[in-house]
């Protein structure tokens, strides 16, 4: 019966903003190794439940376990050095630092005032900003003030700071919002190649993307679970087609 | 072979650009240095009258609150509309010892309660107030003028950041801060000196802070003090903490989902911004030999904004620069055209946000010539890009080399 806990444990989670309930009792289980797509038509709480488990926004009620332990009330910094790292809808990253220290800024050590007082660039941190560089297919911008970079390459470069990180959980809200079809690609075996030893929830529009990605597949509507599976038979279930082509 | 030597030499070429730019960024900040020690050290010394040199000791020490705000504001994007309340404190914290050591009983013979200082005397106070008692120590009061400001901004940072306060909100409570801080020493006549403020200080541990030896000393004391925190800002900015401080007034928000406690950093930097504020104040009273509430309010605060914002709000000796040519200004102006002047002053910093946002310190015409050569570097690059020298020299010599080299092989 004890078997191991569930990576991330959403369990009863909801939220309401002036009574309109944009996540409404929703649970949802996530492990090791597994790529999650949220998907659901706008407004459905796809966004605002990353929110939530991150720790943007408070939730009224329900809980979150991460690796067991509860994280429903710790705070945003608290929440990501707890191993969740979330990448934001538009590309959230420092345009007037180079790529170079955008990496730097996101290398998880020296993280108090005091510590990042005291802190010089060390081998390490150098010759790790390097590897995700080179896996994030930017070891040649590491110079590059981050503001010159494309639309694709400035989301890759968001993600390379939360690999930065080594987070267990890594959560993307559309990560290939504004890519051409090659980046889409190059992102997809990116996203494959780093969801070994980890968990990825992605948040995600683009159909066919989620497909050639995703494990399984959750759809939310109006803040509530309508169906979750393989894609295949997602795409098939009578209530989803209903939710996505009815109106 | 050539199609597998050139990119190898772009890179390199763009590698050595990159390491000689950084080389120009040290140099200049370092050359930017030594000439502004060598005019506050050896120029102004040597070339200004015993009076004139009093006057830009004064401006000097304007020049800390005024990197304070380059730290806070420019570094950071905390703008704190209330750096007067720090410099005033650490002003009076100073004010405090020299006003007990003037007040010994002897000179205050004539008092009806001797050896409290003269306004107390005329508020009806008999005896010492509690919180002026520790003054008598000059170690405590060293100790104070860092700790009091020190501790009211952690207070307020604690208070604002914890709760997410911030931009203008914040602006506008350190403003409100500044202006209660006046009201409260102005109407506390009996323990403040009230609108007149603390005056008629005379020495410093027995040393006559009057004379002319004096003056001069506390003259290089204050300017290699104002070299020091430049020092000392410059080592923080390099430090992660100060890239941290620009990506942070970027984007908070991307900041905090990275793990930082974001209010505990800005506390950090509002707390250092007071600290040096007030080793401004306290050298201010040194000085210029009295402390009064016309330095603490809101006038005087957003004048430390607008010598920042003139200076370069981005430049640590920018902020040097800005506080003498805007404090001379006052001078001057408000000795020729004294209901003008606040006009005058509001002007210029229009003038300054809409003309040049990044102040003296944006103009500078070594960052000019620096500028056209990073220009040519950059030139130099692209033309060693094989991805724009390719379709360059591809059209006209695609056609033509090749032939010939076949014609030859024929």
């Amino acid at each position: 019966m004890i078997g191991e806990p569930h990576l991330l444990a959403v369990e009863g989670l909801g939220v309401s903003f002036d009574g309109f309930k944009a996540v409404d009792d929703l649970t949802l289980y996530l492990d090791n190794g597994e790529i999650r797509a949220i998907i659901g038509p706008n407004g459905a709480g796809k966004t605002t439940l990353l929110d939530l488990i991150s720790g943007k926004t408070r939730s009224s009620n329900g809980r979150v376990l991460f690796k067991g332990g509860e994280i429903t009330s710790l705070k945003e910094h608290e929440i990501v050095q707890a191993g969740i790292g979330r990448k934001f809808q538009t590309p959230s990253v420092y345009e007037e630092l180079t790529v170079f220290e955008n990496l730097e800024m996101a290398y998880p050590s020296k993280r108090t005032w005091w510590g990042a007082l005291w802190s010089r660039r060390s081998p390490q941190v150098v010759e790790r900003v390097q590897e995700i560089a080179e896996l994030v297919y930017l070891k040649d911008r590491l110079n590059d003030r981050a503001e010159i970079l494309g639309h694709g390459q400035k989301q890759w470069l968001e993600i390379g700071m939360l690999l930065i990180q080594s987070p267990d959980l890594m959560m993307l809200d559309e990560p290939v919002a504004g890519m051409s079809v090659h980046e889409r690609e190059k992102t997809a075996e990116l996203l494959k190649e780093l969801s070994k030893g980890r968990a990825v929830l992605v948040v995600e529009h683009d159909m066919q993307f989620v497909e050639s990605i995703a494990d399984t597949v959750t759809v939310l509507h109006q803040g509530k679970l309508l169906a979750e599976g393989k894609m295949a038979a997602v795409k098939n279930d009578p209530k989803v087609i209903d939710v996505y082509l009815g109106h | 072979m050539s199609m597998t030597i050139e990119p190898q030499t772009t890179k390199a070429a763009r590698l050595l650009a990159f390491s000689r730019l950084r080389k120009l960024e040290l140099s200049r900040d370092q050359l930017g240095f030594a000439i502004t020690a060598l005019l506050l050290l050896v120029v102004f010394p040597l070339s200004l009258s015993g009076f004139r040199l009093g006057m830009v000791s004064k401006y000097l020490t304007y020049a800390f609150p005024a990197i304070a705000l380059v730290v806070c504001w420019g570094k950071g994007g905390i703008l704190s509309l209330g750096q007067g309340v720090f410099f005033g404190l650490g002003g009076y914290c100073m004010a405090m010892f020299l006003k007990l050591e003037a007040s010994d009983p002897q000179s205050t013979s004539i008092q009806s309660t001797p050896g409290i200082p003269d306004f107390m005397d005329w508020n009806q106070l008999t005896e010492l107030p509690l919180f002026w008692v520790p003054f008598n120590s000059l170690p405590f009061t060293l100790f104070a003028v860092v700790a009091v400001p020190g501790l009211l901004a952690l207070g307020i940072s604690l208070a604002m950041f914890k709760r997410r306060v911030g931009g203008v909100y914040f602006a506008i409570i350190t403003q409100a801060i500044a202006s209660v801080l006046t009201i409260l020493i102005i109407g506390q006549q009996g323990y403040t000196g009230g609108v007149n403020g603390i005056t008629d200080l005379k020495t410093l541990g027995g040393w006559d802070i009057r004379t002319d030896s004096a003056k001069l000393i506390l003259y290089y004391a204050n300017a290699s003090l104002l070299l020091g925190t430049v020092l000392f800002a410059t080592w923080i900015l390099r430090s992660k903490l100060g890239r941290l401080l620009a990506a942070m007034r970027e984007k908070e928000e991307r900041v905090r989902f990275t793990g930082y406690d974001v209010a505990s950093l800005k506390v950090f930097v509002f707390v250092f911004a007071a600290v040096v504020s007030a080793i401004g104040g306290a050298m201010f009273t040194l000085v210029v030999g009295f402390m009064s509430p016309s330095f603490v309010g809101i006038v005087p605060s957003i004048e430390m904004v607008i010598a920042a914002a003139v200076g370069g709000r981005h430049s640590l000796l920018g902020a040097i620069y800005g506080s003498l040519l805007v404090n001379y200004g006052k001078t001057f102006f408000s000795e020729s055209f004294p209901e003008l002047w606040l006009f005058l002053l509001g002007g210029l910093f229009i003038l300054v946000v809409m003309a040049f946002p990044n102040g003296l310190a944006g103009l500078d015409i070594k960052r000019y010539l620096d500028k056209t050569r990073l220009e040519k570097l950059g030139a130099k690059l692209k033309a060693l890009d094989p991805a724009t020298v390719a379709p360059a020299t591809m059209a006209p010599g695609a056609a033509s080399p090749v032939p010939p080299r076949g014609g030859v092989q024929q």
